[in-house]
Formats: structure tokens, sequence, C-alpha cells
């Protein structure tokens, strides 16, 4: 069928505010930003080109590895714990018992915290002299840690905290997954003599596959992009020891004014991220079963 | 054993609550914690081991509103977030259909380009966007937080998908009786189309609501900072005065609390589908 001219016009007028807007704060940026990571600019002068320049500083670049090593230990840590944690939450949260509307409620409630908010309260719980999270580990003789102004400890409690903020959106992905498995077939494998813990393995963890793989490939996206809570709660700190890969590119772009180092650490989390993403969906393939 | 004696044996009610009153609690104290010390006297907050307020000491929230303007970052937010949102759901619907049930000459091109973006961490586009945004003269203003998030390629791929689901025979009868492409979409399309700009909506709320590392990267005066911007810089100016803190923290988290509350099920079926559909 050959399109008349009006028919063009009209998709082109439709798509046209969006093309605009995702064209000059999308594609142009990520080629300026390509562009920029070859280049040395301090926002200000002109910026000079320094071919790999920057590349072959950031690998030399002590911070910047310690930086990345961070990110992955932190990622490495954050997403089975949201992941797996989030399961077993919705997994309780899935039974047919008196009140669970509100165990619900109570288990969501924290995804309506903003990042920011959940980092001040966090500063407040984790306080190494009055918070209440030292004296309830005192109960037991635990204690008392520094938490965020302790070195070794600081990573761990930033997983802690953004832990809380995520576990619950997870459980509500997996508890809605959960509820669309159909119940003829739970029931078909219990009157085959299958006990709880295979049907689950058997059965249900299966028919959750897509689930599970959007949860980890998105908590691993946010993973290796974590910036607010440490912004709020340790500033990269003490002594660097939560300054993770976003936090650096912050720094050396808007602190020290190093737009072409910052944008050459940004391609590097890209890629970084698209490789992830990639072997995650690569491992899934065989591995994950969409129905219907 | 008979089932008379199985009952007798049972509690009164289930075991799960076991399970379920511990995970309740770990997620709700933190936040019971930071109204409770909201109320304190500072002296109370500065115990250990930490005490209940004796009384509700209002003084800590006078004190947060004058301490910082939290009315001028909640309208910054809303001005933000209102026009983002209304932005995403008429831009996204107008593209999202083209790319739909259109045909025009580049469309498919433009279409991979539109997913290639799909992809792209915001770290790798924020410092150009900073640069575009100071040629534009707009650092330091809220334009500079409406105008890249005005449409998502995000949105613009969930409305083409929802569209698609829809019979076309009614959009076919409504051309035949004259209706433009525009009236269309308008009139018959967008009215059915209501779960998932519910869902769009949702998420640009919620991820323009609660963005903070742009904000911190454009906005340098108070009186145009967002909530999110605003709740930092107030933590870091009072960084101990911890009842201070929380009863600006209340503040700031109150009326996203009360929103999920009331609209629990649309936040969470919008949270959900986005995993069940992958």
């Amino acid at each position: 069928m050959r399109l008349t001219r009006s028919e063009h016009a009209a998709g082109w007028l439709f798509v046209l505010p969006a093309a605009l807007l995702i064209t000059g704060f999308g594609l142009i940026p990520i080629g300026w930003s390509l562009l920029l990571s070859f280049q040395s600019s301090d926002f200000v002068s002109p910026a000079t080109w320094v071919g790999l320049a920057n590349y072959r500083a950031l690998e030399s670049d002590p911070e910047f590895r310690s930086a990345i090593g961070r990110t992955l230990l932190y990622t490495a840590l954050f997403v089975p714990i949201t992941v797996l944690g989030g399961l077993a939450v919705a997994v309780v949260l899935n039974a047919k018992v008196r009140f669970i509307s509100i165990y619900r409620t109570a288990v969501f409630i924290p995804v309506a915290c903003s990042t920011v908010a959940t980092a001040i309260i966090f500063n407040w719980l984790l306080e190494p002299t009055f918070g209440i999270v030292n004296y309830v580990l005192s109960w037991v003789g635990l204690g008392p840690y520094g938490f965020f102004q302790n070195p070794d400890q600081s990573l761990y409690s930033v997983v802690l905290m953004t832990s809380w903020g995520w576990i619950g959106f997870n459980a509500i992905v997996y508890l809605a997954a959960l509820q669309s498995i159909p119940q003829e077939l739970v029931e078909a494998a219990s009157i085959d003599g299958a006990g709880r813990f295979t049907t689950f393995r058997r059965i249900v963890w299966p028919l959750l596959g897509p689930a599970t793989l959007f949860l980890v490939v998105w908590a691993s996206i946010n993973a290796l992009q974590v910036f607010d809570e440490i912004y709020v709660s340790t500033r990269g700190g003490p002594l660097h020891s939560t300054t993770v890969v976003v936090y650096y590119l912050f720094q050396q772009a808007f602190q020290f004014f190093a737009a072409g180092y910052g944008a050459a650490i940004a391609y590097v989390l890209f890629v970084a991220i698209l490789l992830l993403t990639l072997l995650q969906l690569w491992v899934a393939r065989r591995r994950v079963h969409y129905s219907s | 054993m008979n089932e008379e004696a199985v009952s007798r044996l049972r509690l009164p009610f289930s075991p799960l609550h076991f399970l379920l009153v511990p995970l309740a609690a770990l997620m709700v104290t933190p936040l019971a914690w930071m109204v409770l010390t909201s109320i304190q006297t500072p002296d109370e907050a500065r115990r250990f081991p930490p005490v209940f307020p004796s009384g509700i000491h209002w003084q800590n929230y006078t004190d947060a509103v004058n301490a910082a303007p939290f009315g001028r970052f909640f309208l910054n937010s809303f001005l933000v977030t209102g026009a983002t949102v209304l932005g995403n759901l008429v831009l996204c619907s107008l593209a999202g259909y083209a790319f739909a049930r259109l045909r025009f000459f580049g469309r498919d091109v433009l279409f991979v380009l539109l997913l290639a973006t799909l992809m792209i961490p915001f770290q790798v586009v924020m410092i150009p966007i900073f640069l575009i945004m100071r040629h534009l003269g707009l650092v330091d203003s809220l334009g500079a937080l409406i105008l890249p998030n005005l449409v998502t390629p995000f949105g613009i791929f969930l409305m083409r998908q929802f569209f698609r689901t829809l019979p076309i025979e009614l959009e076919e009868a409504a051309r035949i009786d004259g209706c433009s492409r525009l009236g269309t979409l308008v009139r018959i399309v967008l009215p059915l189309s209501v779960p998932a700009l519910a869902r769009l909506a949702v998420i640009a709320f919620l991820w323009n609501w609660n963005d903070f590392l742009w904000p911190l990267v454009v906005i340098q005066s108070q009186h145009n900072m967002t909530l999110q911007l605003g709740l930092s810089t107030f933590q870091g100016a009072h960084s101990t005065a911890w009842t201070l803190l929380m009863a600006g923290n209340v503040l700031a988290v109150l009326p996203m609390l009360v929103a999920f509350l009331l609209a629990q099920r649309q936040f969470v079926n919008s949270i959900a589908s986005a995993g069940i559909k992958g």
C-alpha cells in the first residue's frame, strides 16, 4: 500500500517532540560524552584532544581501581541479599493468614522512602554512641560497632541500609509472580507426592524465572550505579572506604572539574553494566522459560 | 492421631505469625524510631541506652521548618514532578501511538535508536547535559530538572506495547467515521489505556520525586532545591542534631507515605507489572 503524504506527516508530527528531546538529551550527549572522554576539559576553557590519555590514566589510577573493587563487592552482596531476601519475604507474605494485608503494607512501606530519607534514618539508627542498633546488639553481647564511621564496616553498613529500602520492591515483584502461578500445578505436584520443598524447587522456582531474571538484572544495574545513600551517609568516607565508581565520577567531574576524566569513568561504567547485563541474559537464555 | 487431637494441638493462630511479626517489625522499626526521635527533646536523644520520648516535643518541627524552607522544597518538587509526569503522559502517548499504529518514513530506524538509548545509564549523559544546560542558561533553575525528563524512552516503549494490544477495529471504525488521527488517539485509544497511563504516571512520579544526583549537580541555590536535595543539605548543615533531623525527615517522607498507604494497590501493581512483563 502506498502511503499518503499525510500519513508520513502525521507520524512525524506525533513523534517529533519526543524525538527532539531524546536527540537533545539522549543521543547527542551519548556521542558528546564519548568525545569528551578523549579530551581534557575543565568545563570552562576549550577542551583539548588528548587521545586515550584519560583511559590510560584511569588504568593506573589506584583510587579508581579501589572504587571498582568496592563497587563489585557492594554489587556481589547487594544483589543476592535483596533478590533472595525479596523471594523469602514474598513466600511468607503469600500465605493466607489473618492480617496478611497489614503485614504486606508493613513490608512494602520502605519502598515509599526516598534514598535520601533512608540514608538520614540509617545515619541515626547506626550512630555509634547513641544509635538503637548498637543498643539492640548489646543485648546479645555484640558491639558497639562504628558502622559508617569505621572504614572496615562502612561498606557493609551501606549494604544493610540500601537492602532495607530494596527488599520491599523485590518482594512486590515476587509476590505478584507467585500469585500468577496456576494453583492446579502446585496441587498436581502435591497429589503426585511432592513435598513442599520439592514443589518449590521443581514447580515454583522455575515459574519464577522471568521475575528472577528481571530482578537480578535490575538490582545489578542499580548496585553498579549506587550513589545517593552514600553521598548522604558517608560522603565516600571514612578514608575513601565507600567511594564507589559513581561517587568517584561525581567527585572528579563536579568537585575537581575534570570533565574529560569523568566522561571516561562514565564510559567504563557503561561498558561494565552492558557486559554484566549481557552475561546475565546469556546465562538466563537456557534457564529461564517464558510461559505462553 | 485423629483429627480432633491435631486440632487441639494447634495454636489459635497460624505459626507463620512468628515469622511475620519480626519481619514487619524489622521493616517498620526504622520509620517508627524516626518518628519517636522527632518528638524527643535533644537531651533525650543523647542517652544510652535509648529512651522513649517523655512527651511530644513539637519544638523540633518548628525548629526544622525555621531551619530550612521545606515549603519551598515541596513546591519545587511538585512543580518538577507535575511537569515531568504530564510531559511523559502526553509525549509518550503521542510517540508510542505513532510507533504502534502509524506508518511513516524512518519509523523503524527511529525506534531502534530509541531502544538503544534505553540502555544508557544517566551518568554517561550527565556531563554533556550539564554543558547543554549551561548553553541554554538553565543551570540552577527548575527548567534544568524538567526539560531532560519530559519524555522517557521507557515510557514510549511502554505505551507502544500497550497500544498494540488494543483491537485495531475500533480505531479503523473511528477513522472511517471521519475522526482525525489525533482525535482517534484522544477519544478512542486513550480512554482504553488508563491502566498503562496510570503505570507510566506512577513510575515517572517515583523517578522524578526521588531523583537526587541530577539536582545535586545542576542546582545550587536553596530556593531552587527539590525536596531530596533540600533534605540532603539540611542534613549536611545539622549532621548531629538528631531530633531536628528526624523532624525534618518526617516532614519530607510523610506525604509520600500517606500517598503510598492511600494508593497502595496502584503503587504495588505498577511495580509488580514491571517484573512480570520483564
